[in-house]
């Protein structure tokens, strides 16, 4: 049969739905959708009662980073970790060399964090806190929340990589022990 | 004050941290009395988004008690209990002057692309986030509101980001009485759009996932058909078949970057980092929704670009609807679905872990262990002032 102008699979009586599911068609009238029109010249509901937001203050001999798509620093920005060695210059470079629309911009941010996490498990060792790749996954959990019982006989698609996990956790450590014990090898050689 | 901290690619866990501060006169700091874990923060916690720093407190969905505000501050008072809405804005730039809140441009300097989140990297501005005893909450004239009498906690919190973030993915969607929309995805933001989008006038509503009991809940709280993806061969091909072979008029992504469904996309994606998200579910969304149709995308994805399948949304001519939820602008019809008994959102709330436990909370959500789906933090401070 070829194709009409009907779809022979649309729901058309909704009487039904309207008495078993509750609010149905509440906001059948797009004027009840909040999201609806798309932008609204309301400033005020907002509750700001500035023209222009006053600057937050800042450090000016360490100028905060910022896209350099933007014309100034916003007058408010986080101010949660600032940016600090290797990580920071990296970081520091993605910022005022490329725009976000290059990918040199994003890539060097995601090399950024992962010096960041390098440095940050290193200098850990030298606390009385060390990183615990056990505690800090929270793989206990497995015990206490039914790791088998979650995946066995389930016909979870997930399962097919989940074997990456431990090796993207724990692959950097075992790397860098194995380089580390070469090198000593090889120190010790010499 | 004690907070979850990230160390790295699936390592976080409580840290002792300095009290946040006002550093704006229209900052206040709000002592968190409950918290969640959203999925989007999968994508942190997976080392997917740039420029999250080892040290940073994630967490933009919470609610909590006013403890200082600065001296600018009009609206709100020490001790108002308060919901805070994920998205930081300014309330006067071009963007919020336009009621495009979530896209504000004033509160990040780091990124054009995106507004100010808490807890969400520094690509959203570097603000510490709210899975800790106490935030820094900038502008607090406009994105707190007092919690309304007849509204709980836990609904409060829903509404901070999981439940606006559907509603508005289903609005997004434009349905019309009687359309099938499929939501793609059976987590908090899926669930909660399959439900809205019923509010929208919804025929059938039917949800994509392979969680068995996420597609319960599905069923059971969302009055949903549901299909377990990996139990087809061809997701696409039955959908069609369900919609006598035109597709459905509506799709809505409920994913976002760590898409299962295809291995070559996930690993090069969510393990590999060489894409800003796995587009399965997207490029899924475009093939089956009708010629002419929506697709609504509520589903996080990072910056970098994704092999999305852009010719067949054009063939097909598809109009494609996506933002950052501005939450606040969700509050007042949500606040009336909330009491008219039309939305019940804290029916999805599986598990209430304490922040001590932060990493087992992030591995057990991160791994759908025990039947997963939402899960609430509550901060020893505020469990012992409950107690």
């Amino acid at each position: 049969m070829p194709y009409s102008a009907e779809n022979r699979s649309r729901v058309t009586d909704t009487a039904e739905l309207r008495r078993r599911i509750p609010g149905w068609g509440a906001d059948l009238d797009p004027a009840d959708r909040p999201a609806v029109p798309r932008e609204q010249a309301d400033p005020e509901r907002w509750g700001a009662h500035w023209d222009a937001p006053e600057q937050q203050p800042w450090n000016h001999e360490e100028p905060r980073e910022r896209s350099i798509e933007h014309g100034q620093l916003t007058p408010v920005f986080g101010t949660a970790q600032p940016l600090h060695g290797v990580s920071g210059a990296i970081r520091r470079y993605a910022y005022d060399r490329f725009s976000e629309a290059r990918a040199a911009h994003w890539l060097l941010l995601v090399l950024g964090d992962r010096a960041d996490a390098l440095g940050a498990h290193l200098r850990s060792l030298l606390t009385l806190r060390p990183d615990n790749p056990v505690t800090e996954t929270g793989v206990l959990a497995e015990f206490g929340y039914g790791g088998v019982r979650s995946r066995r006989g389930r016909g979870r698609v997930d399962l097919a990589h989940v074997w990456l996990d431990p090796i993207l956790v724990a692959g950097p450590f075992v790397l860098g022990g194995v380089l580390v014990f070469r090198a000593v090898r090889r120190g010790r050689r010499t | 004050m004690r907070a979850m901290t990230y160390r790295g690619p699936y390592k976080v866990r409580v840290e002792e941290k300095d009290r946040p501060r006002i550093e704006h006169p229209n900052d206040a700091i709000v002592r968190v009395t409950l918290a969640a874990i959203c999925g989007s923060d999968l994508h942190l916690y997976h080392g997917l988004m740039p420029d999250t720093r080892i040290g940073h407190t994630f967490g933009h969905e919470f609610i909590g008690v006013v403890d200082e505000v600065g001296s600018s501050v009009e609206s709100l008072q020490v001790g108002d209990r308060v919901m805070v809405p994920f998205n930081i804005a300014c309330g006067t730039c071009f963007f919020c002057a336009r009621g495009l809140i979530s896209n504000c441009h004033n509160v990040n300097p780091n990124a054009t692309a995106v507004g100010g989140i808490y807890g969400y990297s520094h690509t959203t501005g570097g603000y510490d986030g709210g899975q800790a005893e106490y935030v820094r909450v900038p502008f607090a004239d406009v994105g707190p509101s007092v919690i309304p009498e007849g509204i709980s906690d836990e609904n409060a919190l829903m509404m901070t980001d999981a439940l606006s973030t559907g509603y508005f993915g289903a609005q997004l969607g434009g349905t019309r009485e009687g359309d099938t929309v499929v939501v793609f995805g059976a987590g908090p933001v899926g669930l909660y759009a399959a439900r809205s989008s019923w509010l929208m006038g919804a025929g059938r509503v039917i949800v994509v996932d392979y969680l068995d009991y996420r597609l319960q809940k599905a069923r059971e709280f969302a009055y949903a058909e549901t299909v377990d993806f990996g139990a087809v061969d061809d997701i696409v091909l039955h959908l069609k078949r369900m919609t006598d072979h035109l597709g459905a008029d509506v799709v809505i992504d409920a994913v976002g970057a760590e898409a299962d469904g295809n291995l070559a996309q996930h690993i090069t994606s969510a393990k590999f980092k060489l894409q800003g998200g796995s587009p399965v579910a997207l490029n899924w969304a475009i093939d089956s929704v009708r010629k002419g149709g929506t697709v609504s995308v509520m589903g996080a994805y990072g910056p970098l670009f994704s092999a999305v399948k852009f010719g067949d949304a054009l063939n097909k001519g598809l109009t494609l609807r996506m933002n950052q939820a501005p939450v606040k602008r969700q509050w007042p019809r949500l606040f009336e679905h909330i009491r008219s008994g039309a939305l019940d959102p804290s029916a999805i709330i599986t598990h209430r872990i304490p922040l001590e436990h932060i990493a087992e909370a992030y591995h057990v959500f991160s791994s759908k262990l025990d039947d997963c789906i939402k899960t609430v933090i509550v901060p020893e401070s505020a469990a012992w002032t409950a107690a």
